[in-house]
């Protein structure tokens, strides 16, 4: 029987590599900021935030799922993303075996802190590929402006 | 260091550009094995599935619009690639596997042989 385990490399390598992101995610990201709603690495969606010259870019890694039921609201600066995924294994059915359930499902959230200098009221969001992209532009007072020299 | 480590030494992969494995669910029925696999921001044109006696290999990468001049103030994605890879078994059908990409989740479905289909054996009583 132990023969027939150690056949099979994949099997070992895949254990190998979940215990090395446990504890990458026990780690925690090394150099980055710690935002004080910044939640364990590996939440559901992942988030990256960019600045361009006139507005503050949102993406949240959100695949397999329809672009109308995620809920996105910005409060007091407060950027947040919520919605739901369903399960696609088939449940009750004994004949289904499950060997891997890694993607996550069921209803999540999300809260970024945007920079002050953003415009809430021009907030742009859309979905594609399975990223949500946010943009906010930055009020008119942050962007940069070309002054003439009399 | 001596000329012999500089001789030996190989340029060693930068860790940045190691793709990460994306997250997956794989379950088997009756007919075969449905796998489906998040990758977030790959289009149809930056997918790969390949298929190598019985390795199977997803890998896809990343394309985000519109990033230059964009700094980055906070990242949890950092490697613009994914990359997996499985391996088959005998009674799978790796000729007949269908691939569907849809809001960055790619769903695979490997049929088993026919030969290998569940079925039924009847017990005759003496």
């Amino acid at each position: 029987m132990f023969d027939t385990m150690l056949s099979r490399p994949q099997n070992l390598f895949d254990q190998l590599e979940s215990l090395q992101r446990l504890l990458t995610r026990a780690a925690g990201v090394e150099g980055a900021p710690g935002g004080i709603r910044s939640v364990a690495y590996g939440a559901f969606p992942e988030i990256n935030v960019g600045r361009t010259p006139n507005s503050v870019e949102v993406f949240a890694f959100a695949p397999g799922i329809d672009g109308s039921s995620l809920d996105v609201t910005i409060e007091r600066n407060v950027l947040k993303i919520s919605g739901a995924r369903t399960s696609t294994i088939p449940k009750g059915d004994a004949q289904v075996q499950v060997y891997a359930n890694e993607r996550p499902q069921g209803r999540f959230s999300r809260a970024v802190s945007l920079p002050d200098d953003v415009d809430p009221r021009k907030v742009e969001a859309k979905y594609r590929d399975g990223i949500l992209r946010v943009s906010i532009a930055l009020s008119a007072a942050a962007q940069p402006q070309r002054i003439s020299v009399q | 260091m001596s000329e012999r480590t500089e001789l030996t030494t190989t340029k060693a992969p930068d860790p940045s550009e190691r793709p990460t494995a994306p997250a997956v669910d794989i379950f088997e029925d009756a007919g075969g094995i449905t796998l489906l696999a998040d990758m977030p921001g790959v289009a149809k044109d930056r997918l790969d599935v390949k298929l190598d006696g019985d390795a199977l290999s997803v890998e896809g990468r990343v394309e985000l619009q519109g990033l230059t001049d964009m700094r980055a103030l906070w990242a949890e994605v950092n490697v613009p690639r994914f990359r997996r890879t499985f391996t088959l078994s005998r009674e799978l059908d790796a000729s007949r596997i269908e691939a569907n990409l849809k809001d960055g989740v790619l769903t695979l479905r490997v049929p088993k042989h026919a030969h290998a289909q569940p079925r039924r054996i009847e017990v005759k009583s003496a």
